[in-house]
């Protein structure tokens, strides 16, 4: 699904990202921790094409194609998608409207025709159920005034509505309480499957419990320093991050 | 020959054309002569430091249009409102288009300013509003009024909510080589009347046109007047619109104004508080490029107390278009519990679009509740890889944003047809194709 080789980053010439390889096969849920500054959102935001991040070396490759130069429209259209950390605040455009011109310009540009109208209310009616999310709550302002939940709750309905083959949840569990946690958490399990994969990016061990992943990668300075098994995140939960950093 | 000598020396023709033994007559020559003392605007007046009609004035006008051109109604029917019926008054290089145009006096007046001005029957209406509150000190106003014949007359009377919006067009053919046109509008809106008035001026080919335009709007006790400005001309047409409105108690006016194309475009609305508990609204959106030009100077005189003016004005601005945004409020010392808000937001497409923005508060009274805000901005990169990242291109996702940007505006127009009208416009100004709202 996704193969990240040799990936160097930085931003204003500071070198954030050294050397991370990666590789997250279909089907598969990987986790990838560390302390902050070790550039856990650099990572997600390099791999989703945002264009602040420059690219010094390395190559990204989805279901074995070169997405590195792709615009992040485009690789949203190959079906990559990013659970902002801090999404963005839209004012004047309503959470439908957003949905709707999303899903037709991907449609558009895989060569197919714009979801017919009531399709796309049945979509989002069926969507919204399975993140709790009250119908009037989709008229409103993209993120205008959501509480930090809300917000996470709603990057996660566009996940279900866009069905994306690689979902990277991006600290998707800061800002949640324990009920919104495990609605969030339960949508993103509904919609796992055999043929997509997701990365969860988290500071605590506690998402994990969960999500729960196949894989736990330990970033720091720029690269992953420790892989291994779910029972890593609770080893790190258990020594803290000083562990890694005297290790490093 | 220079314009404003041409201007002078065309007076005496039109002098035949006109009864001159009318008190009429009198406003005229008075006008006239201001004109001639203070001559055209330029940029040493403060009014004007940003906007300049020098090139424009180079142009060797035709000050008196031909009566003979006719347009066809398909080749411009796109211009109007058709998905709904409306009164239309059309004018045709400034002469009326009987033809082309819907007029009624059956319960209200909807007609023309010649008649209005012509006829012994408007006489009174006539003399008790005509020229009442346009700055008579203003040289371009008083240029308007020496010539002023032709235009829309409106007159709701009291209690008569307007059967249907008005459309109010002015079109220029090209059949003269270049082209100025004075029209004049007059709307009077009775007692606890309402109405709503659409005006276009639209050139249908590449040759320079002058429009110096002047609309006084009376809108009475507790009445609603809800006025739009549709200027998407071409880049060949100039245009300075003159708009002066007097509220009186508890009435509500509301001027939004489109501007989305021409060389020129120089808006001067004047807003007048003659009672209390009056809601004024000034309202616009400019989105322009190349080498466009929008300046809005907009005052709202508070003179009375407990009344509101509230004013938004958002632009786009790309290319080396220039944006201009003054806003003036006056509040007088009488007009105590005055609320007045003035907003004005900008985003700068291109690193040569330029805005110049001031806003001007002079308050002398001591209870009142004042604001203004400026912003210019980039657009938000932030939001654009937000969009990007959901499968949103780039165009479409700058067309939506800037769409987003400008909402506030087109939420409040009133007749849903225009709603979705300038929606379009807007999607076709961003060279996209999208619906903006579900």
């Amino acid at each position: 699904m996704l193969s990240i080789k040799n990936l160097h980053a930085r931003v204003e010439d500071k070198d954030i990202l050294r050397g991370i390889n990666l590789e997250v096969k279909a089907g598969e849920v990987h986790a990838i921790m560390g302390p902050n500054g070790s550039g856990k959102s650099t990572l997600s935001s390099v791999i989703a094409g945002n264009e602040n991040y420059e690219v010094t070396d390395g190559n990204i490759y989805l279901e074995g194609e070169d997405i590195s130069e792709f615009a992040p429209e485009e690789r949203a259209h190959k079906g990559v998608f990013l659970s902002f950390q801090y999404p963005v605040e839209i004012p004047g455009v309503s959470v439908t409207n957003f949905m709707r011109t999303a899903i037709n310009e991907s449609r558009k540009a895989n060569g197919l025709e714009e979801m017919p109208a009531n399709e796309m209310l049945k979509l989002i009616r069926e969507k919204s159920e399975l993140l709790e999310i009250d119908r009037k709550f989709l008229s409103r302002s993209l993120n205008e005034g959501f509480s930090g939940g809300e917000k996470k709750r709603n990057e996660i309905f566009q996940m279900a509505m866009l069905e994306p083959k690689l979902a990277i949840l991006d600290e998707t569990d800061s800002g949640l309480d324990i009920d919104a946690l495990r609605i969030v958490a339960n949508g993103v399990n509904k919609l796992r499957s055999e043929n997509n994969a997701v990365i969860v990016i988290t500071h605590y061990q506690r998402l994990l419990d969960y999500i729960v992943p196949d894989f736990v990668h330990v970033l720091y300075n720029g690269k992953i320093v420790k892989s291994g098994g779910k029972e890593l995140a609770y080893e790190l939960e258990e020594k803290g991050y000083d562990w890694i950093r005297s290790e490093n | 020959m220079d314009l404003k000598e041409k201007l002078l020396s065309s007076f005496i023709a039109f002098e035949e054309r006109i009864d001159v033994n009318s008190d009429l007559h009198n406003v005229r020559t008075e006008a006239l002569k201001n004109f001639e003392n203070k001559g055209f605007p330029t940029k040493k007046e403060e009014a004007w430091k940003y906007t300049s009609l020098n090139a424009v004035l180079k142009n060797d006008f035709s000050v008196f249009p031909k009566e003979d051109s006719a347009i066809n109604y398909p080749d411009v029917k796109k211009y109007f409102l058709h998905e709904i019926d409306t009164f239309k008054l059309v004018f045709i290089d400034g002469v009326f288009s009987s033809f082309l145009s819907s007029t009624t006096h059956d319960g209200q007046d909807i007609c023309l300013m010649s008649s209005a001005l012509t006829k012994p029957k408007y006489k009174e209406v006539i003399d008790t509003y005509f020229n009442k509150i346009a700055n008579t000190d203003d040289s371009l106003t008083s240029l308007n009024t020496a010539f002023a014949s032709e235009g829309a007359f409106i007159n709701i009377p009291k209690s008569k909510i307007a059967d249907k919006p008005i459309e109010i067009m002015y079109f220029s053919t090209g059949n003269e080589a270049a082209l100025m046109v004075q029209p004049r509008n007059l709307i009077i809106v009775g007692e606890n009347a309402q109405v709503q008035i659409i005006e276009r001026h639209q050139s249908l080919n590449g040759n320079p046109v002058l429009t110096n335009s002047v609309t006084e709007i009376f809108a009475q006790e507790s009445s609603i007047v809800d006025y739009y400005k549709i200027q998407n001309d071409v880049l060949t047409a100039n245009l300075v619109d003159n708009t002066y409105i007097a509220q009186k108690g508890k009435s509500n006016a509301s001027v939004h104004t489109f501007s989305f194309g021409g060389n020129i475009t120089r808006n001067n609305l004047n807003f007048y508080h003659q009672g209390e508990r009056i809601e004024s609204t000034l309202k616009g959106i400019t989105l322009i490029g190349d080498k466009q030009l929008v300046d809005h100077y907009t005052l709202v005189r508070h003179a009375t107390p407990n009344c509101e003016s509230h004013q938004n004005y958002k632009g786009i601005f790309d290319g080396n278009a220039t944006g201009v945004f003054n806003g003036k409020i006056y509040v007088e010392k009488e007009a105590q519990k005055t609320d007045a808000f003035q907003q004005n937001n900008n985003i700068l497409i291109s690193e040569k679009a330029t805005i110049n923005a001031k806003p001007q508060l002079e308050i002398f009274a001591d209870d009142v509740k004042c604001s203004h805000g400026c912003t210019v901005g980039q657009l938000d990169e932030s939001a654009m890889f937000y969009m990007q990242s959901r499968g949103i291109p780039k165009k479409e996702a700058k067309a939506l944003l800037m769409y987003a940007f400008s909402n506030e505006v087109i939420e409040s127009i009133k007749i849903p047809e225009l709603k979705a009208r300038i929606t379009k416009l807007i999607a076709s100004k961003l060279g996209v194709n999208i619906g903006f709202d579900l």
